[in-house]
């Protein structure tokens, strides 16, 4: 590129500061807006400022459980970060070698990650009703007294779960992919060279060198998991987690209590992005100083 | 971690003593113990989930209960008068060409929008530590609540809202837009709005890949800036183009809950349809729904893909 900035630099670079403005203009409105006087309503002017509206969050929202919804996502979230981490991780280290059907599993996870989620969501929905379905004739016919208060496997952890790792794992994987296809394996035969076991070259030296990115999967799969809707929708059973009672109030709620709990789901997110984005820098830093060290 | 480095130490020595006999199998064996665990979660959440919807669209239902049959009932009922009725539209061809005219509006604005915002990063950037951030600053808002990001932008769009009596005082217009919120354009600046960013990535991809000398080449012999966009940087991107698009498509072809925030409730989507049908347990129709979008969303894929190689793009 020429030294030069052209007159194209300085339209793209107005185009670029319109699309931040856009992206993250609403996110403040809905930010200012939480703090909005006691009269005040869901749209501009503000009248006041006050934290009214995060206290009445703070004391729930009447017939919605908001703060139960709120660790019920918390705990589900940790734990689709856990498996999103672990199971892509094996994957992307079963993908550096060659093994029949790999092809397959791919095409499927890619597909996974295509196929409208909410096709995704009423399928895991149907399969829980059949299920229950099938328990509850195999108590009648054999009249098994353990299953009498059996009502539904549909719950949190199992379809709900397993919902929004369909949409949580494809990411993972595939930055597992973008991670070993980047990955020097000259670190591991020299560690292979100084006697390392399988093991101690995983531990020791491939994990170190891509724990960054390892941080970045557990980013995706909690926030992902943190803001899902569409694949939980219909998986969820009894219990609703935050973005679907969020999504419930959307149509009820008509005060700025709904902005005051988009400001603090968000301030969650946030925190998670930005201690995420630090430990990366973190990782890296180390890394590169160790590696430096030992050339 | 120690899972994984089970697995790891279990799957290496398992590796160790094939290499004595390494017949196809035993050889493969350890990868697919590390790869087991994944396969089953979309064995369990997906793929049986899709064939069981498929199975349950051929059967019969009665208000309250599933009943196993093979009929093509529910098909019928969703295409009911879409024929005879011609030249007007059935409910369902109506929900069909709704949803679509969100997937072309926003598949064409997001494209738009998505490509030279991927330019400017990819080529226009300088240093790298000023793209990644800049990439960054995209990326952020997706790891963010997609309902929030929705409702966000109702305080600015209402009838009430800052766009419209910013207008009104300036003069412009005397009472508010009405068709600002709750309707296609607000359907679709929010669409638009949450899912641009899975076009920027992919293409930025694609870019970041292009040798620079090309470029030069062109400029050398003589290319306008828009003459290299077009003969140079639009092909050699066409990969990540294609992914992105792909991605916008099938998000919106399903989406429910921004078409149904966004439009009042009041605007028929698709994926709006499966969602209330799904609400009033009539499972069966559901299904039928979810298959023949399923086989649409495939249509456009099909299509797309014949452009390119994903697997080559990773």
């Amino acid at each position: 590129m020429s030294d030069r900035r052209t007159a194209g630099f300085y339209w793209l670079a107005a185009l670029f500061a319109l699309f931040v403005l856009f992206l993250y203009g609403p996110m403040i409105t809905i930010f200012v807006l939480s703090f909005q006087g006691p009269q005040g309503g869901l749209t501009f002017p503000m009248n006041g400022v006050s934290l009214h509206w995060f206290s009445h969050l703070w004391e729930g929202l009447g017939v919605v459980d908001i703060w139960a919804a709120f660790r019920r996502s918390l705990k589900l979230g940790s734990i689709v970060m856990v498996l999103t981490v672990v199971l892509s991780l094996l994957a992307g280290l079963a993908y550096r070698k060659r093994f029949p059907g790999s092809n397959l599993l791919f095409y499927v996870v890619v597909a996974s990650l295509i196929v409208p989620s909410i096709v995704v969501s009423l399928g895991i929905g149907l399969e829980f009703r059949l299920v229950d379905d099938a328990i509850k004739s195999l108590s009648d016919t054999f009249g098994w007294s353990f299953l009498d208060g059996y009502t539904t496997a549909m719950g949190l952890y199992t379809s709900g779960l397993g919902a929004q790792l369909t949409w949580t794992l494809p990411f993972g994987l595939l930055i597992c992919f973008a991670i070993f296809n980047r990955f020097d394996r000259r670190y591991e035969e020299a560690a292979r060279d100084l006697g390392a076991t399988p093991w101690q070259s995983f531990a020791h030296v491939v994990l170190p060198i891509i724990a960054p990115s390892v941080v970045g999967i557990g980013l995706f799969g909690f926030t992902l998991s943190w803001d899902e809707v569409a694949r939980s929708s219909q998986a969820i059973g009894d219990v609703n987690t935050l973005p679907l009672e969020l999504t419930g109030l959307t149509t009820t709620v008509t005060n700025p209590e709904i902005y005051a709990l988009g400001t603090l789901t968000t301030g969650v997110s946030f925190i998670v992005i930005f201690t995420a984005l630090g430990l990366m820098q973190m990782l890296r830093r180390r890394t590169a100083r160790a590696l430096r060290a030992a050339a | 971690m120690s899972a994984v480095a089970d697995r790891h130490v279990v799957a290496d020595a398992e590796a160790k003593s094939a290499s004595a006999k390494p017949s196809l199998f035993s050889r493969a064996l350890p990868a697919w113990a590390q790869a087991l665990p994944l396969a089953l979660v979309f064995l369990v959440f997906f793929l049986v989930p899709l064939a069981l919807t498929v199975m349950v669209s051929f059967w019969d239902y009665t208000e309250y209960s599933l009943v196993p049959a093979f009929t093509l009932r529910s098909y019928v009922e969703m295409f009911e008068g879409c024929y005879d009725k011609l030249p007007d539209l059935c409910v369902t061809l109506k929900t069909y060409l709704s949803t679509l005219k969100f997937c072309i509006s926003v598949w064409l604005i997001s494209l738009g929008v998505g490509f030279f915002i991927a330019y400017f990063l990819a080529f226009h950037v300088r240093t790298t530590t000023m793209q990644v951030a800049l990439f960054l600053v995209c990326t952020v808002p997706f790891w963010t609540s997609n309902v929030i990001r929705t409702i966000s932008w109702i305080p600015l769009l209402g009838r009430n809202g800052l766009v419209n009596s910013t207008l009104v005082k300036a003069g412009i217009i005397n009472t508010p837009i009405e068709w600002l919120i709750f309707s296609d354009f607000s359907v679709i600046v929010a669409l638009v709005h949450l899912y641009t960013l899975f076009m920027i990535v992919p293409i930025f991809n694609s870019m970041m890949r292009i040798d620079r000398a090309l470029l030069e080449a062109a400029r050398d012999s003589g290319a306008s800036g828009w003459q290299t966009i077009w003969n140079v940087v639009i092909p050699l991107s066409k990969p990540g183009i294609v992914i992105g698009s792909i991605f916008v498509i099938t998000i919106v072809m399903g989406d429910f809950v921004t078409v149904g925030v966004m439009g009042g409730q009041q605007i028929a989507s698709v994926g709006k349809v499966i969602n209330t049908q799904m609400g009033a347990l009539q499972f069966p129709p559901a299904a039928a729904n979810s298959v023949i979008l399923l086989v649409a969303v495939l249509f456009i894929i099909a299509a797309l893909t014949k452009l390119v190689d994903i697997r080559k793009e990773l």
